[in-house]
C-alpha cells in the first residue's frame, strides 16, 4: 500500500510539471499587462520541436533546450503582433494556439509512432534509497526540480527583486511606467519570451518525459488549464504550485479509478480535469471585485507610447 | 530671485494629428523662482512641460539646461539633469506601496535607506506619508504628496507641477504653496502649471500665457487683476456673472434620493452611505467634491447604470426609480450626462447618428416595431448640431474625430433636445474651451429657466457658484446637507470637502 | 524613421483590403512551406487553392464545407462584436450533433417527415445548452467565458465519444465507434443528383442576410456593436450587460448547434467520433477574416472551405499532411490580425528636424 502511494504522488508530481512550466511562464506574462492565450500552441510546438530533436541527436537534454527555444520563438510571434502592431491580444493568442496545434502536427507527421530515451528519473545514492521520503524527496525527474526551481525564482523575482518590481510596475499602469521612463513595449517583449520559454519547456515535459512520444495535439488542453490556473493562483506564483498539484492529483486520481474500474464510464473520468478546471474558475472568480484587485490592472491592454 | 537662467526653451514646436499643440514657444525659467504657465484646456501647457521632462519629443526647437542645449531623450535623462515632475494624471501604481512607488523612481537603493531618506524628506517639507500603504487605498491628497517626495528625493533644481490642486481641497491647497514656497528659497526653480488664476496670482513670482498652443504673453502675477489675466488667457473679454438666487421651496419635486448606500462596483470605489438629496423644477443643485469621493458611483446610481442600492429610495418625479435601468428612467423623463465622454457618454468608432441613437431612443421614439427609423434619427442628430453649433464635418463624422468642447456640446445637446425634465450632469465643462463651457453653461440655464431640474456633479467650484441654487458637498462617499448659495462661501466648501458627513435627520431642512 | 498614427475615421479600404493581403500573404507563405519541404510550390499551391474550384464536384464540397463554416462564424461574429469571447463553438457543434442526432438514433426506423425538422431544432437547442453553461457561469460566477467554453470541448468530444461507443453504438457496427445510420426521413435532401451539397447547405448561406438585417435595422444588433467598442456607453444606454452575455452566447452556441445536426443530418448520416474537422475553431478564423461583418463571413468561410478541400486533395494527390490546412489557417489569422494595424493607424516616414 505505501508503495502504492508512494507511486501515485511521485505520478502525480510528474502530471503537474506541465503545469508548473506553462503558468509560471504564462504568470510572469500576465504580470507585465499581457493575456497570452496561446499557451496551448506554444506547448504544442515545445512538445514537438523537443521531441524531433530528441529523435534526430538522441540526446534528450537538447530536445528539452530545443523546446524552450521553439516557445520561445513562437511567443515572439505573439509579442510582435500584440506589442509593435497593437492587435488585439485575445485574438492573437488564439491565432497563436492555432497556428501552433497546425505547425507542430504538420511537424510532427514523420514522428508519430516513434520512440526516444526520455529523461529518466535522478537517483541519488542513499538519499533517494532512503524509506519512503527518498523517492518522495529524491527520485523525481531532472525537470520536476527544475520547474519547482523556476517557480521558486519566479516568486523571488516578483517580490524581492528590483526588476520584479518594474515588472509589476508595468501590469499595473503601464502609462505610468512610461511617464517615469521605463521601456513598457521591451519589458513586455521580455515577459511574453519568458512566457514562450517556459509552455515550450512544459510541452517539452510532455513529449519527452510524461508520455514520452509524440501525438497530435497531445497536450489536451493543458494550456488552457495553465491559463486557469494563473487565474485560480491570483496571479500570486505560491499558489501556481498548489493548483498544479490539485490538477495532477486529480489527473492520478481520475487514472486509478479507470484501473481500478469503478464502473464509471472511461469517458466521463477523463472530463475530470476540465470539468474540475470549471468548478475551479467557478469558486476562484465568485468574487468579481476580488478578480478585479488581484489582476494586473493593465492585462490585455493594447499600449503605444506617444512620442 | 537671482538672475541665472535655469530653463530656456526657444521655438519649441509639437504637432499631433489634427492640432498644432505647442507653435513656437520661448520659456525662461530661472532659479528660485516659481514660474506659472497660465492657460486654458488645450492651451498646450500639458504638452510642453512633457517635452521637457523628456516624455515626449519636439518636433523643433531648442532646450537650453543651465546654459546648454540639451537634448532630453527620456524622463530618467530629465531626472538625472535635476528635473522632477508632478502630473496631473498621477504617474502612481496603485497596487503598489507608497515605498515601492518612490522606489520605481529613483536608481536602486536599499528599501531601509531609502525609507529612511523618505522619513527624512517628507517630514522636512511637512509632507505626511505612510511608506507601506497601498496607493489605492490613499486620497488624491496623499497621492500627490507620494509624487512630490519622490521628486524631492532626486534634489531636483527644477519641479514641474501639472495642475496640482486640481485634486486638492482649499486648505490642502494652502499647505502645498508652504511647500513650495520653501521649495523657491532654497533656490529651487518651479514650473507652475495652471487655469486657475487666483492660484497663480497667489504663488507666483512670473507667467508666461499660453493660447491656443502660442505663447502670448509674459507678466507679472502680481502687477495683475484676475480680470486682466483672464482676459489675456481667453483673448476677449469676459463678462461679470451673477449668482443664482435661492429658488422658492413651493415648485414641484423632481429628484429625491433618501438614505441611499450604495456598494462601489470599481475595483477602487467609493461606497456611498446614506445619501440625501432633493431637487425641485426650476432649480440647480450643485453637488461640489475632489475627484475620487464617490461621484462616478452617486452617477451610476441615479442613471441606474449600476447595481441595485443597499439601501434607500430614489425617485424620480415621484416615481420609485429603484430597481429601473437607465432606459426606463428616461422614460420617467431624466437624462443623464456622465464625466467621461469617449467611452461612457459616447462611442467613438461611430458617427454622430449613431451616437444620437445610443441614448435618444426611448426618449424620441426611434424605434418603430423593433426596426430603427435612421431617417428620423439623422434628422434628430442635424437639430443638435445645428441647435448647439457642434464643429464637425457632418452627421456621419465619428465621435472621435470632435474636439472635446464639440463633443462635449454635441452630448450636452443630444440629452437638452430630449426635453427633460430632470437633468443629472457631471462634470459638464470638464477640459473644455472656455467658449464651449459658455455655451454648455447657457443650455443648461435655459433648461432650468424652462423648468427642468438639474443635479450637477462637479469639481470646478467657479461652475458649481456659477449655476447652483443651492450646493452639497460630497466627501469619502457621503454627502452634506445642501446650502443655499447665498449663505455659503468657498471656504466653507473647503471645509466640508475634507470630512465624512454624518446623517443629518432632516438633511435638506438643516441649513448651515 | 516610421511613426504610427491614429486615423481620425476608419479606413473602408483598408478594412476590406488586409483580409485580401492576408490571403495573398498566405499563399505566398505556403509556397516557401511547400519548397522547404521539398515539394513543388506552384503543383501544391495550385491544389490548395485553385483545383477546388475547377470541377462542378469540388465546387459542391466548397458549398458542404463552407454551410457549417459559415453558420458557426456568424453566430460567433456576433459575440466577438460584443466582446464575449466564445472560443467553445466545437464543443457547442458537438452538443448539437448529439441533440439532433440523439432523436434519430431514438427513432431508427421513423418514417415521420416531422423528423428532421424536430432534429434541427433539437440541434440548436443542443448547442445553445452547452453554450448556455459559460453563459450562466459568467453572468452568475464572473468566470472566464473563454477557459469555460473551451474546457465545454472537451466534455463535449469525451461525451460524444462514450456515447457512440457505449449506449449509442450500432448493434450491426462490428464494434466500430458511431450509431446506425440515420433513417432516410432523418437526412437532408440533396440538391444535386451525384453531388453532395444538401438542403442544409442552402439554409446556411440564407443566413448572413437575416445576420446582416438584424445587425443594421433592430436595436439588437446596434447595442451589440456599442457593447464591443463600449462598454460603459452601452450601459449608458440601458443594455444589461448580462442580458448581452447571454445572448451572444446562445446565438453563438445556437447556430454552432445546427451546424452540427446540419453536419450530422445532411454529410454524415450518422454519429461518430470525427463528425468535426475543426469546424469550431476554423469559424473563429472566419469570424475574423470576414471582418465580423455577414457578408465577410460568408466569403471568408468559402475562402477557408477552399482550402480544406483543396488540403483534403493535397493529402491524397501530393501527400502533403492534412494538418498543413490548420497551419495555414494560423497563418492567415497572423497576418489579418498585422493588417488591422492599418486600418486604426497610418504609417508616417517622418524625418526630424529637432536640432
Amino acid at each position: 500500500m505505501p508503495d502504492l502511494i508512494i507511486a501515485s504522488v511521485m505520478t502525480m508530481m510528474t502530471a503537474a510539471t506541465p503545469l508548473v512550466f506553462a503558468a509560471t511562464g504564462e504568470l510572469i506574462c500576465e504580470r507585465s499587462g499581457v493575456l497570452n492565450l496561446g499557451v496551448e500552441g506554444m506547448m504544442l510546438i515545445g512538445a514537438v520541436f523537443g521531441f524531433a530533436t530528441a529523435a534526430v541527436t538522441g540526446n534528450a537534454p537538447l530536445g528539452l533546450l530545443m523546446a524552450g527555444v521553439a516557445g520561445l520563438l513562437a511567443s515572439l510571434i505573439f509579442a510582435t503582433l500584440t506589442l509593435s502592431l497593437l492587435s488585439n491580444q485575445v485574438a492573437t493568442g488564439l491565432a497563436l494556439t492555432i497556428f501552433g496545434t497546425g505547425l507542430s502536427a504538420l511537424v510532427g507527421f514523420d514522428y508519430v509512432g516513434e520512440t526516444i530515451d526520455q529523461i529518466a528519473a535522478i537517483h541519488l545514492p542513499v538519499l533517494s534509497d532512503l524509506p519512503v521520503v527518498g523517492r518522495l524527496l529524491f527520485g523525481h525527474d531532472p525537470l520536476v526540480y527544475l520547474s519547482l526551481g523556476l517557480l521558486a525564482a519566479v516568486a523571488w523575482f516578483l517580490s524581492r527583486s528590483r526588476w520584479g518590481m518594474i515588472l509589476r510596475a508595468v501590469g499595473d499602469s503601464d502609462v505610468s511606467a512610461h511617464a517615469i521612463g521605463y521601456p513598457v513595449v521591451l519589458i513586455r517583449y521580455a515577459a511574453v519570451a519568458f512566457g514562450g520559454m517556459m509552455a515550450g519547456l512544459g510541452g517539452g515535459y510532455l513529449s519527452l518525459v510524461y508520455t514520452p512520444l509524440w501525438a497530435e495535439n497531445m497536450a489536451a488542453g493543458r494550456g488552457w488549464i495553465a491559463l486557469a490556473l494563473v487565474v485560480f493562483a491570483s496571479w500570486r506564483p505560491e499558489r501556481v504550485l498548489f493548483g498544479a498539484i490539485l490538477f495532477g492529483s486529480i489527473t492520478i486520481l481520475q487514472l486509478n479509478a479507470q484501473a481500478a474500474g469503478l464502473g464509471i464510464p472511461a469517458a466521463f473520468m477523463s472530463m475530470l480535469p476540465y470539468i474540475a478546471t470549471i468548478v475551479v474558475l467557478v469558486l476562484i472568480s465568485r468574487d468579481a471585485i476580488k478578480i478585479r484587485l488581484n489582476a494586473p490592472a493593465c492585462l490585455g491592454r493594447p499600449f503605444r507610447a506617444e512620442r | 530671485m537671482t538672475e541665472q537662467g535655469l530653463l530656456s526653451l526657444t521655438g519649441v514646436c509639437k504637432s499631433f494629428p489634427g492640432c498644432i499643440a505647442n507653435d513656437n514657444i520661448d520659456l525662461d525659467v530661472a532659479a528660485g523662482e516659481i514660474h506659472a504657465l497660465l492657460g486654458e484646456n488645450g492651451a498646450g501647457k500639458s504638452t510642453l512641460v512633457k517635452i521637457i521632462y523628456g516624455v515626449l519629443r519636439p518636433d523643433q526647437g531648442n532646450i537650453r539646461w543651465q546654459g546648454k542645449v540639451t537634448r532630453i531623450e527620456n524622463p530618467a535623462q530629465a531626472r538625472s539633469l535635476g528635473i522632477g515632475m508632478v502630473f496631473q494624471h498621477f504617474s502612481l501604481f496603485e497596487a503598489m506601496t507608497t515605498l515601492e512607488n518612490i522606489a520605481l523612481a529613483l536608481p536602486p537603493e536599499d528599501p531601509e535607506a531609502l525609507r529612511a531618506r523618505l522619513e527624512e524628506t517628507a517630514s522636512a517639507y511637512g509632507l505626511a506619508l505612510q511608506p507601506d500603504r497601498h496607493v489605492y487605498d490613499l486620497s488624491m491628497g496623499e497621492r500627490q504628496r507620494i509624487e512630490i517626495v519622490r521628486c524631492l528625493l532626486q534634489n531636483p533644481q527644477l519641479l514641474i507641477l501639472d495642475e496640482p490642486t486640481s485634486v486638492l481641497t482649499p486648505q490642502e491647497t494652502e499647505i502645498l504653496f508652504e511647500t513650495l514656497r520653501t521649495l523657491s528659497q532654497e533656490s529651487r526653480a518651479i514650473l507652475y502649471i495652471s487655469h486657475k488664476l487666483e492660484e497663480v496670482r497667489a504663488l507666483c513670482d512670473r507667467a508666461t500665457i499660453l493660447r491656443g498652443g502660442r505663447r502670448v504673453d509674459d507678466c507679472l502675477p502680481a502687477q495683475e487683476t484676475t480680470r486682466s489675466l483672464a482676459e489675456k488667457m481667453i483673448g476677449k473679454k469676459i463678462q461679470q456673472v451673477s449668482r443664482q438666487s435661492p429658488i422658492d421651496s413651493g415648485s414641484s419635486m423632481l429628484l429625491a434620493v433618501s438614505d441611499l448606500n450604495v456598494r462601489s462596483d470599481l475595483a477602487h470605489g467609493v461606497d456611498l452611505t446614506d445619501i440625501r438629496l432633493e431637487v425641485r423644477a426650476g432649480e440647480v443643485l450643485g453637488i461640489a467634491g475632489i475627484a475620487g469621493n464617490g461621484q462616478i458611483e452617486l452617477m451610476g446610481a441615479l442613471s441606474g447604470e449600476t447595481g441595485s442600492p443597499l439601501a434607500g429610495s430614489i425617485r424620480i418625479l415621484g416615481t420609485d426609480a429603484i430597481g429601473l435601468n437607465p432606459t426606463a428612467r428616461r422614460s420617467l423623463g431624466a437624462v443623464f450626462v456622465p464625466e467621461e465622454r469617449i467611452g461612457h457618454a459616447a462611442v467613438a468608432d461611430m458617427t454622430l447618428v449613431d451616437n444620437s441613437y445610443l441614448t435618444g431612443d426611448t426618449r424620441m421614439k426611434f424605434s418603430r416595431r423593433g426596426l430603427i427609423d435612421w431617417p428620423a434619427v439623422t434628422r434628430y442628430t442635424q437639430n443638435v448640431v445645428q441647435d448647439f453649433d457642434v464643429r464637425t464635418t457632418g452627421v456621419d463624422a465619428l465621435a472621435s474625430s470632435l474636439s472635446g468642447g464639440n463633443l462635449q456640446k454635441f452630448i450636452v445637446g443630444r440629452e437638452i433636445l430630449q426635453e427633460p425634465s430632470l437633468l443629472v450632469v457631471s462634470q459638464p465643462t470638464w477640459g473644455v474651451d472656455a467658449g464651449a463651457a459658455a455655451a454648455i453653461h447657457e443650455e443648461i440655464q435655459r433648461l432650468v429657466s424652462a423648468g427642468a431640474a438639474v443635479l450637477m456633479i462637479s469639481q470646478d467650484l467657479d461652475e458649481i457658484f456659477l449655476l447652483s441654487h443651492r450646493i452639497a458637498v460630497i466627501s469619502q462617499g457621503t454627502l452634506s446637507a445642501a446650502m443655499p448659495i447665498d449663505e455659503i462661501t468657498p471656504e466653507d466648501i473647503g471645509l466640508l470637502m475634507g470630512i465624512r458627513h454624518e446623517v443629518q435627520p432632516e438633511a435638506d431642512h438643516v441649513t448651515a | 524613421m516610421l511613426r504610427l498614427e491614429p486615423r481620425s475615421t476608419q479606413s473602408f479600404a483598408a478594412a476590406w483590403l488586409s483580409p485580401v493581403m492576408a490571403l495573398v500573404l498566405t499563399a505566398i507563405t505556403g509556397g516557401v512551406i511547400f519548397l522547404a519541404m521539398g515539394k513543388d510550390p506552384s503543383t501544391a499551391l495550385y491544389i490548395y487553392f485553385v483545383e477546388p474550384l475547377t470541377t462542378t464536384s469540388g465546387l459542391s464540397e466548397v458549398a458542404v464545407k463552407a454551410g457549417p463554416l459559415i453558420l458557426i462564424g456568424i453566430g460567433l461574429s456576433f459575440g466577438f462584436r460584443a466582446g464575449v469571447w466564445n472560443i467553445g463553438a466545437e464543443g457547442q457543434y458537438i452538443a448539437g450533433a448529439i441533440a439532433g442526432g440523439g432523436l434519430a438514433v431514438y427513432f431508427h426506423d421513423s418514417e415521420s417527415t416531422l423528423l428532421l425538422p424536430a432534429m434541427l431544432v433539437l440541434g440548436t437547442l443542443g448547442g445553445m445548452t452547452w453554450a448556455a453553461v459559460p453563459a450562466l457561469l459568467k453572468t452568475r460566477f464572473n468566470a472566464n467565458e473563454i477557459l469555460v467554453s473551451l474546457m465545454l470541448v472537451y466534455v463535449a468530444e469525451l461525451l460524444l465519444v462514450h456515447l457512440v461507443q457505449g449506449p449509442w453504438r450500432n448493434p450491426q457496427g462490428w464494434g466500430f465507434p458511431g450509431t446506425r445510420m440515420f433513417p432516410d426521413v432523418a437526412i437532408m435532401p440533396l440538391l444535386f443528383a451525384g453531388k453532395r451539397a444538401h438542403l442544409g447547405t442552402l439554409i446556411t448561406l440564407a443566413i448572413p442576410f437575416i445576420a446582416w438585417f438584424i445587425l443594421a435595422r433592430t436595436r439588437f444588433g446596434f447595442t451589440v456593436r456599442v457593447f464591443g467598442s463600449a462598454p460603459l456607453a452601452a450601459r449608458h444606454a440601458g443594455v444589461h450587460s448580462h442580458r448581452m452575455i447571454w445572448r451572444s452566447l446562445l446565438i453563438g452556441g445556437g447556430f454552432a448547434g445546427l451546424a452540427g445536426v446540419i453536419e450530422a443530418t445532411g454529410t454524415i448520416g450518422q454519429l461518430m467520433p470525427d463528425i468535426s474537422p475543426g469546424y469550431g475553431f476554423t469559424a473563429i478564423i472566419v469570424a475574423f477574416l470576414g471582418r465580423l461583418h455577414p457578408a465577410g463571413v460568408l466569403l471568408a468561410g468559402i475562402a477557408i472551405a477552399v482550402t480544406y478541400i483543396g488540403g483534403e486533395g493535397a493529402q491524397i494527390s501530393a501527400g502533403l499532411p492534412k494538418a498543413v490546412t490548420g497551419l495555414f489557417q494560423g497563418i492567415i489569422l497572423f497576418y489579418l490580425l498585422a493588417f488591422d494595424l492599418f486600418t486604426r493607424y497610418r504609417i508616417i516616414v517622418s524625418s526630424r528636424t529637432t536640432e
